[in-house]
């Protein structure tokens, strides 16, 4: 397989410098710098709204940052040309949050996908890759099954099956337990410790669920306002005295991330509107 | 003043979605050569947009024939010719009927399936993953439905007109009477390759359209569940225009 130009080659694996980026006019990140180190499970946390699978998508490519650089594998992700960025991605897998399996795709051609399209192997040898990666997430049995089969569960333990099926050393998870029940919830969770362990894969995962991810993460990063507020081990968050941190980590309902969406004063347009009548 | 400015900037977004359509067009025209040697894909897109539509493509067919079998023999019964029946009924299945009611089928049969197919694509990740898995959604999606309807297209009208012209005769010879060896001899007399070659280029002109609007607005589709209702809404509407000013175009372009 070509390699991708290595630009410079680090001890992190992704490295963000100064990102600015806007939706709309509207700042999402404003000179955010972030280091992920190889090998390990980073956690991308922070309340809702706060840009975090925005952040996934600018590390992923799928988005360009307006100002700054990303720099994932020593690629750098503002001047990649589109066929670079493709090599890169090769070498990157990625767990959507609904799973994203093709649907007019068994689950077995779903897992064989990637291969099918990005290698000329025999089928008897994706037969054996596309079982294994299958037998990994404990779903061998389902393989002949189709995408609308599948428990949420199911299909994410799937999409993980297709994303680690080119072998990756990027694997990126898009809030993996939202709307899992708590034994899928396990299951994922195991899944995420055993791959990183026994594949050595970088893991990044955003997720805003604190408990669940602070059992699996070496490195936790707190993104509010567009930038990170704290950075840590999920001890080191747990006893950081900083009231963003306290506030989600404790999840209170206000602190300094407001409960209200800014709004006109409260009595006043009551007031107003019992005028009006 | 302000009415200037807004049809400025209507006739600017006018040409900017032209612009995006004809280089979406050159995308799917770069990518088709790659396409085209994995053709078990564009195989199954013939047979969802072609096989699919069979049913409605001939049963309208044979009603539209039906119906000129009738207009036509009371219009040619006045001035004593109806012998010329066939020949009307093929003539006007041929060139006109025949592409542009298939083509305006199409876009409500598949053209519609298409776009909320690929729209949900969208809308369920479906596309983003592909992207993320390094393939590119424009050669592995998008290509093989347009050729697909294509391809499709002038099989469906000349079906369509074959069995037109069959309920075109069932009124004609069978319930009024018409003379047999008359409606079928006037009408291989009268019907020549250039009556057919316009059918052709019309129905081929018209899968090209009705393919890349389908195919442009699945995939542009905003990803919600009414953005893609918004976008097949879009692509039979369009379609439908696109082929009836298309129509005249061509036709001009034939005398």
């Amino acid at each position: 397989m070509p390699t991708v130009k290595l630009v410079n080659q680090t001890a992190a694996i992704v490295e963000i410098r100064n990102l600015n980026y806007a939706i709309g006019g509207r700042p999402v990140f404003a000179g955010l710098d972030m280091s992920i180190p190889r090998g390990r499970i980073t956690a991308i946390m922070g309340p809702s709204g706060t840009g975090k699978t925005t952040l996934l998508r600018l590390i992923t490519g799928q988005l360009i940052a307006d100002s700054g650089s990303i720099e994932v594998a020593g690629v750098d992700l503002r001047t990649v040309r589109r066929t670079d960025l493709y090599l890169l991605r090769r070498r990157m897998g990625m767990l959507f949050q609904n799973g994203a399996l093709l649907t007019d795709l068994s689950v077995f051609e779903n897992v064989a996908f990637p291969l099918r399209e990005h290698t000329d192997l025999p089928e008897s040898l994706i037969r054996l890759l596309v079982l294994m990666k299958l037998q990994a997430v404990g779903l061998r049995g389902a393989a002949e099954l189709m995408p609308s089969e599948l428990s949420g569960g199911m299909s994410r333990r799937v999409a993980l099956a297709r994303a680690i099926v080119m072998d990756p050393e990027i694997l990126v998870y898009d809030e993996p337990f939202v709307g899992l029940d708590p034994i899928s919830l396990g299951v994922i969770l195991r899944l995420i410790r055993h791959l990183n362990d026994a594949l050595g894969f970088t893991s990044i995962v955003v997720s805003h669920d604190v408990q669940e991810i602070s059992t699996v993460a070496d490195q936790i990063f707190l993104l509010s306002g567009g930038k990170v507020v704290a950075r840590g081990t999920p001890g080191e968050l747990k006893a950081n005295p900083s009231d963003v941190v306290r506030q989600f980590i404790g999840g209170l309902a206000d602190g300094p991330v407001p409960f209200h969406y800014p709004a006109p004063d409260y009595f006043g347009e009551l007031l107003a509107a019992g005028e009006d009548h | 003043m302000k009415a200037f400015e807004e049809l400025r900037s209507s006739l600017i977004e006018s040409l900017t979605g032209l612009g995006s359509v004809v280089r979406f067009l050159l995308r799917l025209i770069v990518n088709s050569p790659g396409a085209l040697r994995r053709y078990d894909l564009i195989l199954q897109q013939i047979y969802n947009s072609g096989a699919l539509s069979l049913v409605i493509i001939m049963l309208s067919g044979l009603f539209v024939g039906m119906v000129l079998g009738l207009q036509g023999f009371q219009l040619l019964q006045r001035f004593g010719s109806e012998e010329a029946l066939g020949t009307a009924a093929a003539i006007g299945l041929v060139k006109e009927l025949g592409p542009v009611v298939t083509a305006l089928l199409f876009a409500g049969r598949a053209g519609s399936a298409l776009a909320s197919e690929l729209g949900l694509m969208r809308a369920t990740d479906q596309i983003s993953a592909m992207e993320m898995m390094a393939v590119d959604p424009i050669g592995r999606v998008c290509v093989p439905r347009f050729l697909g309807g294509v391809i499709t297209m002038p099989l469906l009208s000349a079906i369509f007109c074959v069995i037109g012209i069959y309920g075109a005769q069932l009124v004609g010879v069978q319930m009024m009477g018409v003379d047999s060896g008359s409606f079928w001899s006037q009408m291989r007399a009268s019907v020549g390759m250039s009556d057919i070659n316009e059918g052709i280029v019309k129905s081929c002109i018209f899968g090209v359209a009705c393919s890349l609007i389908a195919v442009y607005e699945g995939y542009y589709a905003t990803p919600t569940a009414e953005g893609v209702g918004q976008a097949t809404t879009r692509t039979v509407v369009t379609s439908a225009v696109v082929i009836l000013f298309l129509d005249y175009l061509l036709t001009a372009a034939f005398l």
